[in-house]
Formats: C-alpha cells, structure tokens, sequence
C-alpha cells in the first residue's frame, strides 16, 4: 500500500437502522487497494451489517458507501461484477455438486466461456477439491466448503473480496490453510475486508478496524492496536491462586482490567502504576503467592478487551 | 438479459428440483396421482342406488313394475321388505337411498281406474342424491306406465287411449352424458394449477431459507433474468404433466378429444404463464416455504376446483359468486377445455377466452417481475 493507490473501499458516515436499534453509528474507514483490512469485534458489533451494506445487500439509512470508486446508493449494480462475497452463513448450493456450483457462478458472473474451464481447475484445484469436484456440497466437510466458497467468490477477479467470518466453525488446520489463500488472493491485487472474531487471525491482517457497537472504536495495524494510548500498562501476574487474585486486584482503584489469559492475569493499570512493585505488595498484603509479576507487552487480545469490554451488552469501562 | 445466466439458473433449478424426491413427487407424482383419484373418485352420476322394495301386491304386474327397475342401471334392487317398519330400519340402516312401495290394489286400480300410484320414500338427508333418485325413479315409472299403456291398448281398444307424447332429447357433445367426460378436461387445469404453484411457490423461499438468496443478490444477476430462469424448468415440468394428464384422458378414460393439440398447447402456456407467475409472486413476498405453499394452493387450487366451473356450473351459482368467477383465471382455461375436448373448437372459436387469459398472463408476469426486489430488507 502506498499514498499513490486508490482507496478500494470508503465508508463516509455509514449509519444503519433496524427499527430502534442503531446497527451501524456514524462508521468511516478506507481501505487501500491491496490491503486485506479485518473486522475484529464481538457478536452483533455491526460487522456483517457493514459487510452487506457494501454488497448492496442493505441500503444505509445516511452516510456513502463507495466500492473501487462507484457509489453503492447511486449505482448499486455496477458494483456487483467487481466484488466477490461470501456470507457468513455457508451459502452455495448444497444440492448440487462442487463443480456444478463453481460452473453456476461462473456463468452467473459471466466469465468468458474459453477461461471457465481453466479457471474452474484452478479453484478445484487451489480448494484441494480434485477428488471431490463431482460430490454433492452437502457431503463435504466444512473446510472444504469454505475453500469452495471462496473458490466461487474469486472465480469472476473482483477487486474487492469480502469475507464475512469465512473461518468459523473450521479447524485451526482448515482455518490456517485458509488463511494461505486469502494471502496469496491479496497477493494477486485483490482488496479483501474479512471479519472474524479470532485475535490471532486479527494478525494475519494489514490493517484492523475494531468495532463495537455499531463503532469502529480503534483502526491501525495489528502493532498500532496494541500501542494505542488508551491502553494502559499491563502487567503479567502469575500466581497460585489466580481466582483470589483475581479478586482482590478487581477491587483496587488503580487497576482498570483483569482478563485471563491462560494461567495468568494480564492486570491493566494506570499509567501511574505501571511498575510491578505496588501490584506485588498488595498481593503480598493478602497473603497471595505470586511467582511472576513483570510489564508485558501488550496482545492484540488486551487491546481488544480494553477498547471493546467484554459485548455488545456490556458497559465499556470507563476509566 | 443475458441468456448464458438464465441458463445457468435454469440448469441449477432444474438439477435442484430433480435431486429433491419431495419436489420430484409434485412434478411426477402428483398428477398421476389426482388424475386417477379423481378420474375414477369424481362422478357426478349416480349410478345403483340401493333401493327397497315394499310390494304390497306381489302381483304378475307389480312384479312387471319392479323388473323394471331391476333393469334400470340406476338402481340396485336389495332384498325386498315386507313392512312399513322393516323399510324405516333399512333406510335408516343407510341399506337403501330409496324405497318403492306398491300398493295392494295396484294391479285391480290399473284395470279399473286406469291408473294407480306407487310411493316413493327418499332419504332427504343427502338430498342431491335423493332428488336425483325420485328423477330416475319416476323416469322408469313413466317407462312401465307407457309399456303398460301400448300393451293394453291393444287392437281392441286402440281408439280409446291416445299414445302418450313422449319428448326425445338429445344431448349434443357429451352424448352419453358422461359426467367423467365434463370433469376430466377440467382436472387437467386443477392438476396444472396445484402442481405449477406449488413448485414455483418453493423457488425463492427455498434460497432465503438456505442463505444462498444472500448471495445471489451479492451477484450481477437480474430480477428479470433470475424469474425467466428460474420459471423455465417449471414451464417444461408443467407441459410435460399436461401431456401425460391428456394422454391420460384419452387413451385411459377415453374421453372424446375433437380439438387441435395446437390449441391445446397455445392455451396451456398461458395458463401456465399465469400459474407459475402467481406462484413466482408469492415466493418473492412470502420467505418460508411452508407459508408460501399455502399461500400458492390458497390462490390457485382452490379457486380453480371451486369457481372455475370444473365441478360447479358457474350458471348455477348465485350472481355474487358468478361475478367473482370472471376473475378467477382457471374458469377460462377449464371451459377453453371442455370446448377442445368435446367441441372441438379451434384457436378462432375461442378468441374471447384466449384473450382474457392472455391479459391475465400479462398482468400477473408485470406483477411478478416487479415483486422480487434485490435486497434482503
């Protein structure tokens, strides 16, 4: 990416209303040609929502919406040639065979009849399907189906290729190989946003938009996430008894977070607080046996629980 | 429109309806089965109905009365009772729909007064059936009375009686007065209007129940084009049924076929055109099967069967309901039916019905094309 490309992907204002509840609040982010962007939030944040305003499958209720430069509210067919899309829900044809749904969106999409065959191979193929290209969808396992998925998404080069949460319910193995494959789509030029809900998929990403709420609340790469200055320090706490401990740093004033991570607390605190030694006797006071206590580095995974809290119900702390 | 996509959705429909047994069933099935349920299963004559016999005489003549109605195909002579109360229990054992008393002085009242009279019990409770049975009852008296007139009025006495006048009907194009011949062109429209609803009704809310709608709409396809390809294998399902169902007709239940296979044809593309169109609609509006099966079968099996003329003659109907019947498109195609079947009537002698059924054709594709919107809102 660089300042001479094109935006692929502009959102202005995005607002989406379903009746009362405001799925979409005033969202604004661009996504540079090339670049694969992840929605990193929990369920309901607005990710899909997002995502399907910009497949024209919903129309924003204020705010634009531009794919490779086209304005989905005035033009939302012309976009639809230059994108690829796979729900989050598994949506090919389960009833019809992996080949017959790839020759369906191929024509579908209109490739040109001479490159349908050669591209087909080339999705069997990349989706690890060759022996299974005659089965019926509905008797593959999900790795698989998604792989065809996306197969079917990318058959027609678009530009842009949404992905909204491709990799749930997939093994780590079939979720790591389908990784490979976004990479190696954005290597060939392709825009990709993907929305997932996994922190270390988060990391596979250019860039990440963390929403909430119908919010992006923090936008930078993986590293610029975990550097936002409205993370306090934190620091790795192990002890014996992490329950009790757990307790009593939940009560101290200074203390803004205690999440689990394993078998240790990460503690966030106040900047004023950063060294171990205040923590330390505290826990000592309570008579707490703690092996480690250092400041770490903070994870995409304490970022998100800082910037994000714990759901889309819950308040987000306010220090 | 771009015909490579409306193929591409019509194979993927097609391959779709064929792999699943339950709409394969509707396709195949079905129609076979409603042509025989009905053919055989809808009679509007009435044929044996059990009768009693209460012969108070058991004279030659009273005998001569009741061989008379043994002869009649109408009625099944039971076991004959010799009391008033016997004959109560009978009918109201259900063992017969009619009970004919004759009269102990019914032979001494013919010679002596020239006449006598018979009497008729009826079981009102099914009082279409009764009414009909008192018919065929007094058309075998009037019979047996003219029988008995000609025999007596023999060359001795043929100045005294004038023959009877007797009206000679005779029933132009259903001669045998066949009801099977009235009812089943009829039945190929109902078996059309259920079986082509009922699977278009299943085309959308199939793939918004699947999620596969969701991308769909992600994809550059057109409203147009999705409803062309998605209506084309219905199009085939349905003339391939209509064929067997008159195939059927003909060669199973023999009834009369004088028309072209041209006009059949035209006809029935177009009351296909506005079946599969009104069941296309209601899948655009309606997002769950279920609810849109019932739907479909709610507009165009049940107006069909009931309002089309197919079992109720519209002209007997009160003139509300026969105003109502003009907009129920099955009662054109039903009598385009019966006038190819049995008057062999051609495109020309059938222009009026064509004509509404070709606005009603336009009107519900308009409609049907404008339904499905490409959004999930």
């Amino acid at each position: 990416m660089g300042a001479a490309n094109k935006p692929a992907v502009v959102a202005e204002n995005l607002v989406k209303r379903f009746g009362d509840f405001t799925a979409v609040d005033h969202v604004s982010f661009s996504i540079t040609a090339g670049e694969v962007m992840g929605f990193l939030g929990p369920n309901g944040a607005g990710k899909s929502t997002i995502m399907r305003i910009f497949c024209g499958l919903l129309r924003p209720d204020a705010g634009r919406a531009l794919v490779a430069g086209i304005d989905l509210g005035r033009d939302p067919e012309a976009v639809r040639s230059r994108i690829g899309y796979m729900s989050q829900k598994f949506s090919l044809y389960a009833d019809l065979t992996a080949a017959e749904n790839l020759r369906f969106f191929a024509d579908i999409y209109r490739v040109p009849s001479s490159e349908v065959a050669e591209r087909m191979r080339r999705a069997i193929e990349t989706a690890g399907l060759e022996e299974h290209a005659q089965a019926l969808v509905s008797t593959l396992a999900t790795g698989w189906k998604q792989r065809l998925a996306l197969g079917c998404a990318i058959l027609h080069r678009p530009e842009i290729l949404f992905l909204d949460e491709p990799t749930s319910g997939v093994d780590p193995l079939a979720r790591r190989r389908f990784w490979d494959l976004i990479h190696a789509t954005a290597d060939e030029g392709v825009t990709v946003l993907v929305s997932t809900h996994y922190m270390d998929e988060a990391e596979y990403c250019n860039r990440i938009a963390l929403i909430d709420r119908g919010r992006v609340v923090a936008l930078g790469t993986p590293r610029e996430l975990r550097r936002d200055p409205r993370i306090g320090e934190v620091l790795v706490v192990e002890c014996d008894d992490l329950a009790g401990a757990m307790t009593v740093l939940q009560g101290a004033p200074w203390v803004r977070e205690v999440a689990v991570f394993g078998r240790a607390l990460h503690v966030t605190v106040v900047d004023e607080m950063r060294t171990p030694g205040r923590l330390a006797a505290l826990l000592r006071e309570r008579g707490l046996q703690c092996s480690r206590i250092e400041v770490a580095e903070p994870t995409l995974e304490d970022s998100f629980v800082q910037l994000v809290g714990r759901g889309p119900v819950q308040e987000r702390p306010r220090p | 429109m771009n015909a490579n996509r409306v193929m591409a959705i019509a194979r993927k429909e097609f391959l779709q309806v064929w792999r699943d047994p339950r709409s394969l069933a509707i396709a195949l099935l079905m129609p076979l089965m409603q042509m025989f349920l009905l053919g055989y299963g809808v009679s509007l004559d009435i044929r044996n109905i059990p009768l009693c016999v209460f012969d108070q005489e058991g004279s030659q003549h009273s005998e001569a009365l009741l061989q008379h109605f043994r002869a009649s195909r109408y009625f099944e002579v039971a076991q004959p009772v010799h009391t008033y109360a016997a004959l109560r229990h009978a009918i109201d054992a259900g063992k017969c729909r009619l009970a004919i008393v004759v009269p102990y002085r019914f032979s001494q009242d013919l010679s002596v007064l020239g006449r006598s009279s018979v009497q008729a019990i009826a079981d009102a409770t099914d009082s279409n059936t009764a009414t009909l049975a008192v018919g065929y009852a007094q058309a075998v008296l009037n019979a047996f009375a003219s029988d008995v007139e000609i025999r007596w009025s023999g060359p001795q006495r043929d100045t005294l009686r004038p023959q009877p006048l007797a009206v000679e009907s005779r029933v132009w194009f259903n001669e045998e007065l066949e009801s099977r011949n009235f009812i089943i062109p009829g039945l190929v429209a109902m078996i059309m209007a259920l079986v082509g609803a009922l699977l278009t009704s299943l085309t959308l809310s199939r793939e918004w129940e699947r999620g596969t709608m969701e991308l769909l709409i992600s994809t550059p396809v057109t409203g147009t084009e999705l409803m062309v390809g998605k209506l084309l294998p219905y199009f085939s399902i349905g003339l391939v049924d209509a064929t067997v169902c008159v195939l059927l007709a003909v060669f199973w239940f023999d009834v009369p076929f004088r028309g072209q296979p041209v006009t059949l044809f035209v006809t029935t593309f177009l009351f296909l055109t506005v079946v599969l169109g009104i069941g296309y609609a209601i899948s655009a509006s309606i997002r769950s099967q279920v609810g849109a099966s019932q739907v479909a079968l709610m507009l165009t099996m049940l107006p069909t069967a009931m309002l089309s003329g197919f079992t109720f003659p519209i002209d007997q109907m009160p003139r509300l309901i026969q105003g109502i019947t003009y907009l129920v498109y099955g009662r054109y195609y039903v009598s385009i039916l019966k006038a190819i079947f049995l008057k062999g009537s051609g495109l020309g002698d059938l222009v009026l019905p064509i004509g509404c059924l070709l606005a009603y054709a336009l009107v519900i594709a308009a409609i049907a094309s404008r339904q499905f919107r490409k959004s999930v809102e």
